[in-house]
């Protein structure tokens, strides 16, 4: 958790950073903000100790810099987002078309990349059949197979980052939970630790033991939501129904602890609003029935062939794109690449609650993409029950501790059911200067270019939904 | 395959009674907060104005003659709620008044006296619109810039929990089949365009709902984003960040006139 300037170009600031990477740890970000009239560029790296930030203030006036992509190919969408917002060109970028803010007509004409006879692309979205979020698959395809696949989501970009910008610290735990509202718990989870590592507060043991619980009880629900949609998209009429009815019942539960669906309101600087009114006891009675019928429908799922046969290969990522892309969440441990934050990078009462060490896996198909989220469920139950039973009666509970950053700058991170989620969190005067989030959708996202060798039209709506993104968390 | 079968019959109906019976869980809901009416119009609320004004992120709060709070732009924070439990409180139920409005100064409450005439006119407008779709309606969703829980709410009508398609409502892929546009999101400048082609290629008779805080004001991007009424004539709005499925539902049904706004069973 440190942050290290260099001098005052990206050449130094690009050998900090491989030197960083050469020894193990993961590119995680990189972002330009306008700071003293210039811009300056701040690359995050994930290691064990935590996340490391790098920055260099480009000299005044720079209209470009010597881009990372050719060096870091993860750092593709990251670049294109920092000149759609700073005009900045990395020279040597290998496309820099518009992500995030379109800028003329022409960048809304459909890109072609693969050329031959009988090629034609598909626009597939923004409004897309079903209730999805918006954004535009560009399908390039003779018509089975899928050479080449765009995406372009800046459709639905909102100006999150921008918007954070003067809020209270308060205020920003509100937006960080609509960032992505499908992990509103993680997001303020990561916001919060920003806050709380800037204002070196300490958390109550037992707020971080319920803020285990919320974000565990979201992971479950996000994994739910993805098994609903695999077996919808195979046409298994009853599983998408109980998977949908145990995701249901999930937020129900969520609700009657904290009057929001999706955990809103419950995580805040220093530890948490409030405890649930029902006691730890009670809430393991509901928890107990729902964990045993949704690992029981889930291995039943994973016992049903003609379900698995349109998972099975289907959307492979390799293991070492994986790894050195620095996939995230249940991508990358699909892959064989599991950074898992909350044991790699352990926060609030994870590393008081043992858990058994998850099982390996590189088969990185839809498949093994499904297996994880079900084991990250069963998982997720584990850490619920340790972390319940270690709570003590609400009478001897304190929410939260006082929290009060007047300056300073830190990263904060946290592992939602799409991977990590990374804050990077300015405060001056006691508002937010600048916040940065990072969902692990924007990184992910930009794999599902790879993804698509061999497989045709009909394993899409898999594959997407093996990815279980957000496209609200993408196009911040 | 047989055992899918027998293990959807497990759990029985789970399906909701609701239109034809009350539901404990939609009337446990805790909606948009509401201001305690005797509290309204006191000269101490007036005088405490700015400060009251103040505890809300979005600007609900206002304080002219008298307290009043827009619903619409309420994010459920429960700030106010916390600070002043005297004046501030969560309303109840997500199926009632307050879940859904068939004009946008209804979600500001309490009304003012024009108000009821102004919905009056709105809701006769809306059921000579759409008296020819009662029994059967086909929905289409458009996300406009959502965050992504909206989505959530509205795939969870098609589950079988509150299961739209017992009440003969469909969602359909085409505007061409679509009754209904359901919009989420705050209205970004890159669906502008998508969503009003997608509402000029609907038939007419057509019904507009906006569902959440952001599809109505914009929620906490409001100051750069107004919500999707700009680019769409919005009939029904729904308040809540993001509201229950029941008040999604609840506004389908007003929609296509099966439920009369603001009269309870």
């Amino acid at each position: 958790m440190t942050i290290t300037s260099t001098e005052p170009t990206a050449a130094a600031l690009w050998e900090m950073l491989n030197s960083r990477i050469a020894r193990g740890m993961r590119f995680a970000g990189l972002f330009a903000a306008r700071r003293n009239g210039g811009i300056t560029l701040s690359a995050h790296v994930a290691g064990p100790e935590g996340i490391d930030t790098l920055e260099a203030a480009l000299p005044p006036g720079a209209v470009g810099y010597p881009a990372l992509t050719p060096v870091i190919d993860a750092a593709f969408w990251y670049e294109r987002v920092i000149h759609d917002e700073t005009g900045l060109t990395p020279q040597g970028h290998p496309r820099l078309a518009p992500l995030v803010a379109p800028g003329t007509p022409e960048d809304h004409a459909l890109p072609r990349h693969v050329a031959g006879y009988g090629l034609f692309t598909i626009p597939h979205g923004p409004v897309r059949s079903g209730v999805f979020e918006s954004m535009e698959y560009l399908v390039e395809t003779p018509g089975e197979a899928i050479p080449h696949l765009n995406m372009r989501i800046f459709y639905k970009h909102r100006g999150v980052t921008a918007r954070f910008a003067g809020l209270t610290v308060a205020d920003g735990t509100l937006l960080a939970e609509r960032a992505e509202g499908i992990a509103s718990v993680a997001h303020a989870l990561a916001y919060c630790h920003a806050v709380e590592a800037i204002a070196g507060c300490e958390v109550p043991a037992e707020a971080a033991l319920l803020r285990v619980v919320h974000a565990e009880l979201e992971r479950v629900a996000n994994h739910l939501d993805v098994a609903m949609r695999l077996a919808d998209a195979a046409g298994l009429a009853v599983a998408t129904a109980r998977f949908a009815l145990h995701k249901e019942r999930v937020m129900r539960l969520v609700g009657q602890l904290c009057g929001s669906r999706f955990g809103r309101g419950v995580i805040v600087p220093g530890g948490v609003s409030a405890f649930p009114k029902q006691p730890p006891v009670q809430i393991l009675a509901a928890i107990g029935p729902l964990e045993k019928e949704i690992l029981a429908d889930a291995e039943l799922l994973m016992g049903t062939s003609s379900f698995l046969d349109r998972l099975r290969g289907t959307g492979p990522l390799a293991p070492d794109r994986a790894r050195e892309h620095g996939a995230l969440g249940p991508v990358g441990k699909a892959s064989g690449y599991a950074d898992d934050a909350r044991l790699a990078r352990p926060y609030d009462a994870y590393p008081l609650l043992s858990e058994e060490p998850a099982g390996q896996h590189s088969g990185g198909d839809a498949m093994t993409r499904l297996r994880v989220r079900f084991e990250e469920a069963a998982s997720a139950f584990r850490f619920i029950r340790l972390a319940l039973s270690d709570l003590p009666e609400r009478e001897r509970l304190t929410a939260r501790a006082p929290c009060d950053p007047p300056e300073g700058r830190a990263a904060g991170w946290a592992e939602a059911p799409q991977g990590e989620v990374l804050y990077d969190v300015t405060i001056e005067g006691g508002r937010i200067a600048r916040c940065q989030p990072r969902s692990a959708s924007f990184h992910n996202l930009v794999l599902m270019h790879e993804v698509f060798a061999g497989d045709i039209l009909t394993d899409f709506p898999f594959i997407e939904a093996s990815f279980g993104l957000s496209v609200a968390g993408a196009a911040l | 395959m047989s055992i899918w079968v027998l293990r959807g019959l497990r759990d029985g109906i789970v399906t909701t009674r609701w239109p034809r019976r009350s539901d404990e869980y939609a009337d446990s809901w805790r909606g948009p907060v509401t201001v305690s009416s005797e509290a309204a119009t006191s000269d101490a609320v007036v005088a405490d104005g700015g400060e009251l004004e103040w505890l809300c992120p979005t600007g609900a709060i206002e304080v002219i003659n008298g307290l009043r709070i827009d619903q619409g732009r309420c994010v459920l924070c429960g700030r106010c709620v916390a600070a002043r439990p005297d004046l501030f409180t969560w309303s109840q139920g997500a199926t009632g008044p307050a879940a859904a409005a068939v004009a946008r100064q209804a979600l500001i409450v309490p009304a003012e006296p024009e108000t009821d005439e102004a919905v009056a006119s709105a809701r006769a407008a809306l059921a000579a619109r759409t008296a020819a779709l009662r029994r059967s309606v086909h929905v289409r969703h458009v996300d406009a810039g959502s965050d992504g829980s909206e989505e959530w709410e509205i795939q969870a009508l098609l589950g079988p929990v509150y299961d739209v398609h017992r009440l003969g409502v469909f969602f359909t892929a085409s505007p061409r089949h679509a009754d209904v546009l359901l919009v989420t999101g705050a209205g970004t400048v890159g669906m502008t365009g998508p969503l009003r082609t997608t509402y000029d290629g609907m038939p007419d008779p057509k019904v507009v709902i906006a569902v959440g805080a952001d599809a109505v004001s914009g929620g906490l991007l409001s100051d750069r984003l107004s919500g999707v009424a700009g680019s769409v004539p919005v009939d029904v709005w729904v308040p809540g960040s993001p509201p229950s499925p029941f008040a999604i539902l609840n506004a389908l049904l007003i929609a296509t006139g099966r439920l009369v706004p603001g009269a309870r069973r």
